[in-house]
């Protein structure tokens, strides 16, 4: 406390936060992990070692080698080719399926809590069990019912999906918040519900809420791998890292690497996420400037 | 019985000192009180004598508890002494117990653990250790759980699992801080005639020099890892010599040096026959939901300049009739009336300017304010009501100006509340409340979770506030002695309604209504404690 008053503590200037996130390890670990894989995905849209759809089927099931860095899967396209374009069709699907999740989510659970006890809040949740109660696989294949298989309808059923989740950890989370006395000292303050809200609930979330996102952006590229397999996400030819692993399975035992490598590109970018999450958690919490 | 001896121990926690050469003992039937303020270490001598230390924990010196030293004992001979040779009451007995489990079986499993008792056996043991401990089977009966108690009655539970197993040495932190004050001096009581009885030490460890004088036959009062002086209680607070313990004599009884508060002056709020329902959740599906009255019919009126105290344990309704006086919960019956004007039915901009005339300031300094805000947003967050009407800059010129009044600098503004100190926060609550010149004031607990130095500079602010700018305060207190230092007129609550009303001064010396009389005799007073103990010394 006796330090406390030698250096004003002004986290959320921008020059200050700057440092302190190059000094937090777990921020700069993710966010190097997060960078790689953004500038491989932006890599592949303009270029690509080759053509991640071309067929070769002479050239199949190549190890490793100087021409092929990571070998050739059993169609003889280049496994990296597929590995950087596969990177934007999951980090897409996942991020805007979170978008969707929180931007729907975090409002209908905090409304749910503003107006708790009166029958409002029920309504929003009891609603929310019942799509809770619905897979996204359900989901998806009713979207394709209507609109046909594609990359944007696998988005959306996640998206749905990750909708329940956020309400109910946002509604969770701040329910007890306004029981606190500051939020009292906002309503004497003359502060109506929708500002006590923006102003004292939704920041003393982020934590929470930035957890709850890094674990949903990776069961995302999971899910996305899952409808990916069953034809409901993305199309074949174009590369996914979900159709990659689906489609090595069957050659588990021939070629292990094919489904090793989108296997490790799918922890590595969720570790990475992870990391890069619980940074920005703590960077947030003005108690633990201190610390760093 | 064994004597617990503990010499010059050494505590470091991570490499961070804590305690430095502690000595203090605890003789058989003898009771040892050890005194101290938030952080002085008393805590942590007793869980190094208990061996419950947090990791990173290094100790050096003794601990000597019938001639063994403690400190050497490895973990499963320590867990053979815990509860069997030495029992612990903890300060807050709703976490000190299981709430899924009955409080006859919590007291029976230190029979089965220690003795080896089958089930049948060491719950009619543990029957009767809780009719020792004032409940018998007949009132409340052991198949009771800890969330069906008062917290009274909880405690007593506690303290009958410390006792169970008749210990050598008791050690109880904090035991009646969390409790009323009726309760307090039954707790107390019970706690000393229970290691009379047996023969046992009772390690007491306070913040509350009235306790500790009261109940204590040796005094050691610590500070920073410390004790300072330490020795007898019958001649300790006649012979103590080092400036700390004066001074924490000096700010237990300190009152604020007041001027009475100006007669004849005009009314600021004015409660008349205020009622507060709650509706309770069904009991059936189609029962009429039953429904609590916390607040019944209270009236009462505060003048310009005056400071009213209103006192009541908790759940008598205090807090609740404070928030309708905010204005945060409608009233059911009656009406509260600011300047005149009810808060009912107003339209929002006659609602700000009605809010604008009282604030509040909370019991919990963290709490209170959101913790990702700075100081001065949190000062200035009560400007609100002020929109559209200050100039540019003028909110910082008021919010700098707010800090100083309460003895903070401007330069706080920047700052986050962790790292302010408790004082300093409640100093920040107090800016919050007075930045919009309110007309009345409601003081919610302010100095309880305060130690007792930081709470004498807090009341002296606040009487200093109300002589230069002529404030006028509802003060919610448990303590007397605080509204006693600090009231003009004194209103007594229990159960929802008031049942005494008068000058501070006259209610308390000469109460009327028993429950006041109860409330004033259970109150442990400090200088009438030291008192009776003279008076008993020299009958001696």
């Amino acid at each position: 406390m006796s330090a406390a008053g030698n250096e004003p503590a002004l986290s959320w200037r921008p020059e200050r936060f700057a440092s302190r996130a190059l000094r937090h390890p777990s921020f700069v670990a993710g966010m190097a992990v997060a960078a790689v894989v953004a500038l491989m995905a932006a890599l592949s849209l303009v270029w690509t070692p080759y053509d991640p759809t071309a067929i070769d089927i002479p050239g199949k099931l190549r190890p490793p080698s100087l021409e092929h860095w990571l070998g050739t899967d059993q169609y003889g396209r280049d496994t990296l080719s597929m590995i950087m374009r596969g990177a934007v069709t999951s980090i897409a699907v996942s991020f805007v399926a979170i978008g969707i999740g929180a931007g729907v989510g975090v409002p209908l659970g905090l409304l749910a809590a503003q107006q708790r006890g009166g029958g409002v809040d029920q309504a929003i949740m009891r609603v929310n069990d019942f799509i809770f109660a619905f897979p996204a696989l359900l989901i998806a294949i009713l979207l394709r019912e209507l609109f046909g298989p594609g990359t944007l309808n696998a988005m959306i059923a996640i998206g749905v999906f990750n909708v329940p989740v956020f309400a109910r950890v946002a509604y969770g989370a701040a329910l007890p918040l306004w029981t606190r006395d500051f939020v009292m000292a906002a309503r004497t303050s003359g502060k109506g519900p929708t500002l006590i809200t923006v102003e004292h609930i939704l920041p003393n979330l982020v934590g929470v809420l930035i957890v709850q996102a890094t674990i949903q952006l990776s069961l995302g590229i999971l899910a996305e791998a899952a409808l990916s397999y069953i034809g409901l996400g993305v199309q074949p030819p174009n590369p996914s890292w979900g159709r990659m692993l689906n489609e090595a399975q069957t050659l588990m035992a021939l070629a292990p690497r094919l489904a090793l490598i989108p296997g490790f590109a799918i922890i590595a970018t969720v570790l990475g996420l992870n990391l890069l999450g619980d940074g920005l958690r703590d960077l947030a919490d003005p108690r633990l400037a201190r610390e760093r | 019985m064994p004597d617990l001896t503990i010499e010059n121990l050494e505590l470091e926690i991570h490499g961070i000192p804590v305690l430095r050469g502690v000595s203090v003992e605890v003789r058989p039937g003898r009771v040892t009180g050890l005194v101290g303020e938030s952080g002085s270490g008393k805590s942590m001598t007793s869980l190094a004598a208990m061996r419950l230390l947090p990791r990173g924990s290094v100790t050096r010196g003794r601990i000597d508890f019938g001639g063994r030293d403690l400190l050497g004992l490895g973990e499963p001979e320590m867990c053979r002494v815990r509860g069997r040779e030495i029992g612990m009451v903890f300060q807050e007995p709703m976490t000190a117990l299981n709430p899924l489990r009955t409080i006859g079986d919590q007291v029976a499993e230190g029979f089965r653990l220690h003795l080896g008792l089958g089930r049948d056996e060491a719950r009619e043991r543990a029957r009767l250790v809780l009719e020792r401990v004032g409940m018998p089977a007949s009132r409340v009966p052991p198949t009771r759980y800890p969330h069906e108690l008062s917290g009274g009655q909880r405690q007593r539970v506690v303290i009958g699992m410390a006792v169970a197993l008749s210990p050598g040495l008791v050690i109880a932190d904090e035991p009646t801080t969390a409790l009323d004050v009726t309760t307090q001096a039954q707790v107390l009581r019970l706690l000393r005639d229970l290691v009379a009885q047996d023969g046992a030490g009772l390690l007491l460890i306070s913040h509350d020099l009235a306790v500790i004088g009261a109940m204590a036959d040796e005094i050691a009062v610590m500070r920073r890892g410390e004790i300072v002086e330490q020795g007898p209680a019958a001649s300790f607070f006649r012979s103590m010599r080092h400036p700390y313990s004066r001074a924490l004599l000096a700010a237990s009884s300190h009152a604020p040096a007041r001027e009475p508060s100006p007669a004849g002056a005009e009314t600021v709020l004015d409660v008349d026959g205020a009622v507060r329902d709650y509706t309770l959740p069904r009991t059936r599906l189609f029962a009429p939901a039953p429904r609590l009255r916390a607040v019944d019919g209270v009236s009462f009126a505060v003048r310009r300049g005056e400071s009213v105290g209103l006192v009541g344990e908790s759940g008598c309704g205090k807090s609740t009739l404070a928030r309708a006086i905010l204005g945060l919960e409608p009233v059911q019956g009656g009406a509260i009336r600011l300047m005149g004007e009810s808060i009912a039915g107003l339209a929002a901009e006659a609602r700000r300017r009605f809010r604008r005339r009282v604030q509040i300031v909370f019991q919990d300094p963290f709490g209170s304010f959101d913790p990702r805000h700075t100081a001065g947003r949190i000062v200035g967050e009560p400007l609100h009501l002020l929109r559209g009407e200050l100039a540019a800059g003028e909110r910082e010129a008021r919010v700098a100006a707010a800090l100083e009044e309460v003895g903070l600098s401007a330069a706080d503004a920047a700052r986050y509340p962790h790292e302010f100190s408790g004082g300093q926060r409640q100093r920040l609550a107090i800016a919050r409340a007075l930045i919009t010149r309110p007309d009345l004031i409601v003081l919610d607990e302010p100095v309880s979770a305060l130690d007792v130095s930081i709470r004498a500079q807090v009341l002296d602010l606040l009487a200093g506030l109300q002589a230069r700018m002529g404030l006028t305060y509802l003060f919610i207190s448990h303590d007397l002695g605080v509204v006693r230092a600090i009231t003009d007129r004194v209103l007594v609550m229990q159960k929802g309604r008031v049942v005494e009303e008068g000058p501070t001064q006259d209610v308390l010396d000469r109460p009327s209504h028993p429950y006041t009389k109860e409330l004033v005799a259970s109150a442990l007073h400090l200088a009438e404690t030291l008192a009776d103990r003279a008076a008993s010394q020299a009958a001696d």
